[in-house]
């Protein structure tokens, strides 16, 4: 068990002939992803890598394929229209990968994405892995994960990678690790994600990684107090951020007090989350949680 | 990114928002005419980007042609030290002559992206001229918010609804609400992230007014935005984030002294943490990306080391699509073209091994580390 992907995932990738798109589509399936199909437009009847048949439309790929997930690499410019193609032609699960999608134009795709049955993940985010099922959707580097029992779920990339290193290297390994991407609108939110470790047998325990910059992680905690079964650990980064100055992630940025660390902090604390003192105590940190 | 309020001016005036009559001026003898045009009560203002103008000077009424001409050949091709600035301050290079109001009432009234209702939120207050944050500590019953569906746009209802609420003068809620039609029209049309004026005025022949602009565009919109994006004034930022931009690198200065390379915006985030964990403060934000070569690396490495305040640097590394052995070359590389203070890497990831080795061999004055908890003992300052 896991969420969001799994040995059933279908892949599908948009935009799989551009070069960050080829490369990713490549190390999934290396991982064991089942890659059934990638959509480039006016690349239709071509081939990638010799095997994996290549279309015009998300459409014609999902008919043709039985494709039910999406990994979209496409420009910012193309990112909101990648995503709403594959809504309508119901993909279920989405990760949207392409950094620097205009904000309004995510505000549209999330409105609309609600009257649909699509998970979106990101935009800006480095996708979904599920380490005992052999499936990633996204960028991370597969080799630092091992499959296990504890849940992933983080605003950041590469404070992700660092946060499973950490737990790989004490031998504690991951049931699903979810970016759900640095921007201030994302389609699925800390608690979206949490109501699915909630529901999924094989994860017995989150880390929550969250930033500086809006109030995702108040939302959070207020979900893990009144509804949330397992422990969770949490870390927020970005205490030694400046007010007003945005930190690379569109998101992170400090507009007012509820977007302070220190802010975040309590809240989580309130919730009774375990809070993570230092990045370096991550793996620490959950050992001690889950008396493992 | 920011513009200018002059700037933002000309747009509320294209889209029919009134502002005060105005000029902006770069040139001293430019007064003159300026003040023979709206009369000697006008208001100079430097045109700057930091907030905290009024309180430093940057803002000031005058009386008459000798106080305007002195006053603006005092901001000209000053700097104006606010408390959003650095001590050194911004460039002023034009200042804004404004006709002034008999003012009766000050409205605050923003527009800004929210990411909890994931729309665009209207949001205003009967007590304007000081700032929200003040306004939501003193006076938090009295801020008015409306959520506007992207689909939708703000409807007329909601704009008289908010018109209700400040208590505005029956005669004037047609005009008000028309601003705020305009307004989301504006924000929608120019990818803004927040718009603020602060105060929009009542005066005592009723008119309104915005006496102030402030906008913000989504940087990652500018690619559609060609004429917003020309506006950008680079003086106005500090010329390391400028020369960050170009290299396509996400830099922002700070005050400590130890310096930070990291790829990935929130590891960098953290990275600062660890150094501030260890008694020390962070010089900078900085994260490389993950498809860095050696040549970002070393531009990256670069722009740190022109920080003179910088002592020490953190390099911090868990490599991805960014391989170690890369930027251990780029590393190498900056150490030939600038002088470079004793550097404490972490690396972890994809070709790690292969790096540490380059850095080990190329003589730079490097400490190698395996976790952060290691970091944090190295990089505390003697």
């Amino acid at each position: 068990m896991s969420i969001l992907v799994n040995r059933e995932t279908k892949l599908l990738v948009q935009g799989i002939t551009g070069r960050e798109g080829s490369f990713h589509a490549a190390r999934c399936k290396d991982y064991g992803t089942n890659l059934v199909a990638g959509v480039t437009p006016g690349k239709g009847g071509e081939l990638f890598q010799d095997t994996i048949p290549i279309f015009n439309t998300v459409e014609e790929a999902v008919k043709e394929t039985g494709a039910n997930t999406s990994l979209i690499f496409v420009p910012p410019s193309f990112a909101a229209d990648a995503i709403v193609e594959s809504v309508d032609a119901n993909v279920s699960v989405i990760a949207c990968i392409t950094e620097g999608v205009p904000v309004l134009d995510t505000m549209n795709v999330y409105k609309y994405i609600q009257e649909k049955k699509s998970v979106l993940i990101g935009p800006n985010c480095p996708g979904v892995i599920s380490p005992g099922e052999n499936c990633k959707i996204g960028i991370m580097p597969a080799s630092i994960h091992i499959p296990g029992k504890v849940g992933v779920v983080s605003r950041s990339g590469t404070l992700t990678y660092e946060a499973v290193g950490q737990l790989t290297a004490l031998g504690i390994g991951q049931s699903s690790c979810v970016g759900i991407g640095g921007d201030p609108i994302i389609g699925s939110s800390f608690v979206d994600i949490l109501k699915m470790f909630d529901a999924d047998k094989n994860t017995d325990g989150v880390v929550l990684i969250g930033e500086i910059g809006g109030t995702k992680e108040q939302e959070a905690a207020e979900f893990i107090k009144s509804s949330f079964s397992k422990p969770v650990a949490g870390l927020i980064v970005g205490q030694s951020a400046p007010p007003g100055k945005r930190m690379g992630h569109a998101g992170a940025i400090i507009t007012g007090s509820s977007a302070k660390a220190s802010e975040k902090i309590k809240s989580l604390e309130l919730a009774g989350v375990e809070i993570i003192s230092s990045t370096s105590n991550i793996g620490i940190t959950v050992k001690n949680m889950l008396d493992l | 990114m920011n513009i200018h309020e002059y700037q933002s001016k000309a747009l509320f005036k294209k889209y029919s928002i009134p502002v005060p009559e105005g000029y902006v001026v770069s040139k001293i003898e430019e007064v003159n005419d300026i003040v023979s045009k709206l009369g000697p009560n006008v208001v100079i203002k430097a045109q700057v980007h930091a907030g905290g103008r009024g309180k430093a000077g940057g803002v000031k009424v005058v009386s008459s042609l000798d106080e305007a001409t002195q006053v603006s050949s005092k901001l000209i091709n000053s700097n104006l030290v606010t408390y959003q600035t650095t001590p050194e301050g911004v460039p002023v290079k034009k200042v804004l002559i404004e006709k002034v109001f008999n003012i009766k009432t000050e409205l605050y009234l923003g527009m800004l992206v929210d990411a909890s209702s994931k729309s665009v939120v209207c949001i205003a207050s009967e007590f304007g001229g000081v700032d929200i944050e003040e306004i939501a500590r003193t006076n938090s019953d009295k801020i008015l918010q409306k959520s506007i569906h992207p689909v939708l746009g703000m409807q007329p209802y909601q704009a008289r609804q908010l018109a209700y609420g400040l208590k505005i003068p029956a005669s004037l809620v047609r005009s008000f609400s028309s601003i705020l039609m305009n307004l989301y029209n504006l924000f929608q049309d120019n990818d803004c992230s927040m718009i603020e004026i602060n105060p929009l005025v009542i005066t005592q022949e009723e008119d309104i007014i915005a006496l102030d602009a402030k906008i913000n565009f989504d940087e990652d919109a500018l690619f559609r935005q060609k004429d917003i994006y020309s506006m950008r004034d680079a003086l106005q930022e500090d010329p390391r984030e400028t020369k960050a931009r170009e290299s396509n690198l996400s830099y922002v200065k700070l005050d400590g002294n130890v310096g930070c390379l990291v790829n990935g915006a929130g590891l960098a985030m953290a990275t600062m943490d660890v150094i501030s964990e260890s008694g020390s403060r962070p010089a900078n934000f900085l994260d490389v990306g993950g498809g860095a070569d050696e040549n970002k690396v070393s531009e990256a490495m670069q722009i740190i080391c022109s920080d003179s305040e910088v002592e020490k640097i953190f390099v911090n590394l868990f490599g991805g699509i960014l391989r170690c052995d890369v930027a251990a070359r780029g590393i190498v590389m900056a150490a030939g073209k600038v002088k470079m203070p004793p550097v404490v890497v972490r690396m972890l990831g994809t070709n790690a091994d292969a790096g540490r080795n380059i850095l080990l061999k190329s003589g730079l004055k490097v400490k190698l580390v395996n976790n952060l908890a290691e970091a944090t003992k190295e990089l505390k300052l003697s």
